[in-house]
């Protein structure tokens, strides 16, 4: 019960004080996890990164679940995922209440005019940092170019295609390729 | 029914996204869009304000729009939603299928997802950017105000990187683009 708490404590100060989320968690998951408490060790810690990176969801959630589970079991990667939550939870839900009247101030439009471009061009950084990951195979980068293209004119004419059936085609068509390269055959699995 | 949607729409997010952080917005994006549950114009302010209060962002987000669209039930739903994917499959990783992330087939198809994530995050962000700037695609209106903004934010990123060794953080580009904002637009 202890153990518990002592997660729930430790994920909630963790999702209390770290901005941005994404991979801005996992140095500070690293920092509290391995570091101080030493719950995981430090190429638990690399393989979790490679999982987290490998399924979808907030990384920092990826992350509490799996530590949690580690030292825990079921309830541990409950109490550190709950932990993780809570603290985004209450704050945004208090902003929530009074978001409305705030940005009726015109200084306050002002700076989100500002502050829009600012996300736009932080989506971008995101983009380039994720294509620089890549490999730069021709499989990847024709689906990468393809899909972009797609998502483009999706955006530009307002269809109504979702980008989750775009993803659902991309995977289907690398599995076929898969199959069809004669894959499936070889011995071992994954290339890397 | 608010509940049933909000809790599919932010499952198909908790699902499909991968990366997290700013490479999750594209898919947030189109999934609140076409619910119609905020503006674009709200939405990129929820964006700023996720990324100024702690916590993972599509957390923060989801909280906000089940909250703004339903309440305190609503915004409960929604978290529970984003979150539940993530938990389940990570347990079921890490307790049963320790091999599953190296299995081929599973490699194949995450082979082919990644880069279609990277596409869809590059399309979005150049969109994103060029409305921002130019106006819409089709009624071509040059914004000097937002382009000034635009070019003192790239240059003060890049200027960071070579003076300070190490990137800007978002949250430093926020501030710094709020306070343009306000210099340019006036308050």
């Amino acid at each position: 019960m202890k153990l518990l708490l002592d997660l729930f404590l430790t994920f909630a100060k963790i999702g209390m004080f770290t901005f941005g989320g994404g991979y801005a968690m996992i140095s500070v998951i690293e920092n509290n996890c391995v570091e101080r408490k030493k719950w995981i060790t430090h190429d638990e810690m690399m393989d979790m990164t490679v999982v987290a990176e490998s399924t979808p969801g907030p990384i920092a959630i990826n992350c509490s679940t799996f530590t949690g589970y580690r030292i825990a079991g079921f309830p541990g990667a409950l109490a550190s995922t709950v932990g993780m939550v809570i603290p985004s939870f209450i704050i945004i839900f208090v902003i929530s209440m009074f978001l409305d009247n705030f940005l009726e101030l015109t200084v306050v439009a002002n700076a989100f005019r500002g502050i829009k471009i600012a996300v736009g061009i932080l989506i971008l950084d995101a983009a380039i940092n994720m294509i620089i990951k890549m490999k730069k195979k021709l499989l990847p980068m024709l689906i990468m170019i393809l899909s972009g293209i797609a998502m483009l004119l999706i955006n530009i004419f307002s269809w109504n295609f979702s980008s989750v059936s775009l993803m659902l085609i991309a995977a289907a068509v690398s599995l076929v390729i898969f199959l069809l390269s004669g894959g499936a055959k070889k011995k071992g699995g994954a290339e890397e | 029914m608010i509940y049933l949607e909000l809790f599919l729409g932010f499952l198909k997010v908790g699902c499909f996204t991968f990366g997290g952080g700013y490479g999750a917005i594209p898919l947030i994006r189109d999934v609140v869009l076409s619910y119609g549950w905020l503006s674009e114009e709200m939405l990129t302010y929820m964006i700023a304000v996720g990324e100024s209060t702690p916590g993972p962002i599509m957390v923060n987000l989801a909280t906000y729009i089940g909250s703004s669209q339903a309440g305190i039930l609503g915004a409960v739903i929604a978290t529970l939603a984003v979150v539940f994917p993530s938990f389940v499959i990570i347990l079921l990783i890490t307790a049963l299928l320790k091999t599953a992330i190296k299995n081929k087939y599973v490699q194949a198809v995450l082979r082919g997802l990644k880069p279609c994530v990277t596409g869809i995050v590059l399309a979005t962000g150049l969109y994103m950017v060029f409305t921002n700037l130019f106006g819409s695609v089709s009624v071509f209106n040059t914004d000097i105000k937002a382009l000034l903004i635009g070019a003192v934010l790239v240059l003060s990123m890049i200027l960071f990187k070579l003076i300070a060794k190490k990137k800007l953080s978002p949250i430093m580009l926020i501030v710094l683009s709020a306070a343009a904002g306000i210099i340019v637009y006036g308050c």
